[in-house]
């Protein structure tokens, strides 16, 4: 019984990972960058809605909005200055530079708002719900059901929508994209303002559960483990690889001690990698000479 | 001034520093040392060999941890202890270094994060062993039964040991196993197709990154004389990272320029902060660390985006200048006899 509950709060937990691992997905099909700033980006979101919701007589969908908006504004400036200049150059130049740009977001974060963790405005319900006999959490709960409701819309929209297929398209040769007459930038950019979305929603969401401090960011160090988990190029392999990685660090927590936590989604990924270097459910990646 | 007369006054200057100056300046020259050997490490297994690692601390904690042990519990002098925590620190890269045979780029780092946070998991979870969260005492280090009880005394092995370094990493890229390393740097597909063994060179070149952060590691075990797992954490590994590619990925001249700039840059930042808090009214302390990750990020990246071969390339272009000012100077004078 104990298993089971556990395993429904992991799993709801796992929801945010997965949300966080389609930000990243997104922007490394349409360009080939791994966003190791995810974290902050998701950290910044959340104390932008803090900051948003203190302005007296604004409702709080209104400071989600202006949220999003602040978050937006900061991604599209970040890929307009820095990430557009490492076009052509070695995967290890954008996976320091995303680092370099996570550890300003963060300092600059903690500059700003100090590293005492902060709360933010009750949005999701605290009720507890039960599921069958099983007594879950009312925020872990509505947490998972709108972090996997926008995860499964920019899916949806990026299958669908014309502005999707172009950056599908991208995603699976840019040279030909660009001959087609797509705008590649333009997509490259849409990423990145998609990831600032589901960043934002997966700090609010992760913030209103234990608060808001800069630390918030380490959350993304799972989120890289879940990524590679389910295959860099599987929209829908790293939302469940999320949810396996949201259980797998509950119930190692519960049953082998909290220190387990930190390494056991490291420790899984590692073996996975060496039977599957593509992932779970990813394709895999041809080399070109 | 010639070639020979700068060496031999650099020489002169090193050998004297710890009388000519404050125990601070020497702390700063033993600490330097150690990142200058541990980079050297990291830039023969990411600037040369072109394999991302994220696990570099992780080695510098073998090291580190190795000295403590061998120095507390059996009196081993702290040359032994160097020269077997570069062993065991290599060991334990070669055995994270596996998964390079099949995994590549951004999938190899995520592998050596597996690595670093692996490793310092062990020393939180070693018990009485490793100290736990709280470390481990280092016993003053011995050499031929002379005590090196102070900084100015530990000062001279570092010294030696970051010379000695320097050399063998320098000679290194003049064999086999070196140009090897680059030749699988720029295309491990072409390399293999010349007859390198990928799987033997790729695992070397882990065991030779992780040998030097192990002798740092034991340097810094010597001089600080007390290990815990928070000196070693990812953010130091990223650190290490920094310093390769500020310095300058794939030059041995930008491992050690890299290297002292990073080291410098929080003494710097600290000193700026404080001696300007009273004119703007904040206190240094509260927001030290906060300026220097955005001062680390932000060099990061402006060296990525601008000047991707790092200050050993502007330091080359400023003395190329220089000799071509000098140059043409005289050759004007030339032209106006001829």
């Amino acid at each position: 019984m104990m298993f089971l509950e556990y395993s429904l709060i992991g799993i709801a937990a796992g929801g945010i990972y997965g949300l966080l691992a389609l930000g990243f997905v997104f922007i490394f099909m349409a360009s080939g960058v791994f966003n190791f700033a995810t974290g902050q980006m998701m950290m910044l979101g959340a104390y932008f809605f803090l900051a948003f919701s203190k302005i007296p007589g604004l409702p709080w969908w209104a400071a989600f909005a202006l949220a999003i908006l602040g978050s937006i504004v900061v991604a599209i400036i970040l890929e307009w200055v820095v990430i557009r200049r490492l076009i052509g150059q070695p995967v290890i130049s954008a996976v320091m530079v995303t680092m370099g740009l996570g550890w300003m977001l963060q300092g600059t974060a903690s500059l700003i708002w100090g590293q005492v963790p902060q709360q933010l405005p009750d949005v999701l319900p605290r009720a507890p719900i039960f599921i069958g006999e099983i007594l879950v959490p009312g925020r872990s709960v509505w947490g998972f059901v709108i972090a996997i409701a926008v995860a499964l819309a920019s899916v949806v929209y990026f299958r669908y929508s014309r502005t999707g297929v172009a950056l599908r398209a991208t995603a699976s040769d840019q040279i030909t994209a660009y001959s087609m007459g797509i705008n590649v930038p333009a997509s490259i950019r849409l990423t990145w303002i998609m990831a600032a979305i589901s960043t934002t929603f997966a700090g609010v969401i992760a913030g209103s559960i234990n608060g808001v401090t800069p630390e918030l960011s380490n959350v993304a160090i799972s989120v890289i483990a879940v990524v590679l988990l389910g295959g860099v190029n599987s929209v829908g392999g790293v939302i469940i690889a999320g949810l396996m990685m949201g259980w797998l660090e509950t119930i190692s927590g519960v049953y082998l001690g909290g220190h387990w936590r930190e390494v056991i989604p490291y420790l899984a990924v590692l073996l996975v990698l060496l039977v599957r270097p593509s992932g779970l459910f990813g394709s895999k990646l041809v080399e070109r000479i | 001034m010639g070639r020979i007369s700068i060496w031999v006054s650099l020489a002169v200057l090193l050998l004297a520093l710890p009388w000519a100056s404050s125990g601070y300046v020497v702390f700063l020259a033993c600490l330097c040392g150690v990142n200058i050997v541990a980079t050297l490490g990291l830039n023969i297994t990411t600037g040369y060999t072109g394999l991302l690692s994220l696990s570099h601390a992780g080695f510098v904690a073998v090291g580190a941890y190795t000295t403590a042990l061998l120095s507390n519990h059996w009196g081993v002098p702290i040359l032994v202890c160097i020269l077997l925590s570069g062993v065991m620190a290599s060991l334990v890269g070669g055995i994270f270094g596996l998964p390079s045979f099949r995994l590549k780029g951004i999938y190899l780092a995520v592998a050596t994060l597996a690595a670093q946070y692996t490793i310092i998991f062990a020393l939180r979870q070693g018990g009485p062993i490793t100290g736990g969260d709280s470390g481990l005492v280092v016993s003053i280090p011995q050499i031929g039964g002379l005590a090196l009880d102070t900084n100015q005394k530990f000062y001279f092995v570092v010294l030696a040991v970051t010379v000695l370094a320097i050399w063998i990493s320098r000679n290194l890229f003049f064999t086999r196993i070196g140009r090897a390393f680059i030749a699988i740097r720029e295309r491990d597909f072409t390399a293999e197709v010349f007859g390198i063994n990928l799987m033997r060179y790729k695992a070397l070149a882990f065991m030779i990154g992780a040998f030097y952060a192990g002798v740092a590691g034991s340097l810094l075990a010597g001089f600080m004389r007390v290990v815990t797992p928070e000196q070693f954490s990812l953010t130091e590994s990223v650190f290490y990272l920094a310093a390769v590619v500020v310095g300058g990925a794939g030059s041995i001249a930008g491992s050690i320029i890299g290297a002292v700039f990073m080291t410098l840059i929080p003494e710097f930042i600290a000193f700026a902060l404080e001696s300007t808090q009273e004119a703007f009214g904040f206190r240094a302390i509260a927001i030290l660390g906060s300026v220097r990750e955005i001062v680390f990020g932000g060099m990061i990246v402006a060296f990525l985006v601008f000047e991707p071969r790092g200050l050993s390339e502007v330091a080359r272009r400023i003395w190329a200048r220089l000799k071509r000012t000098k140059s043409s100077s005289s050759d004007n004078a030339h032209s106006k006899h001829t």
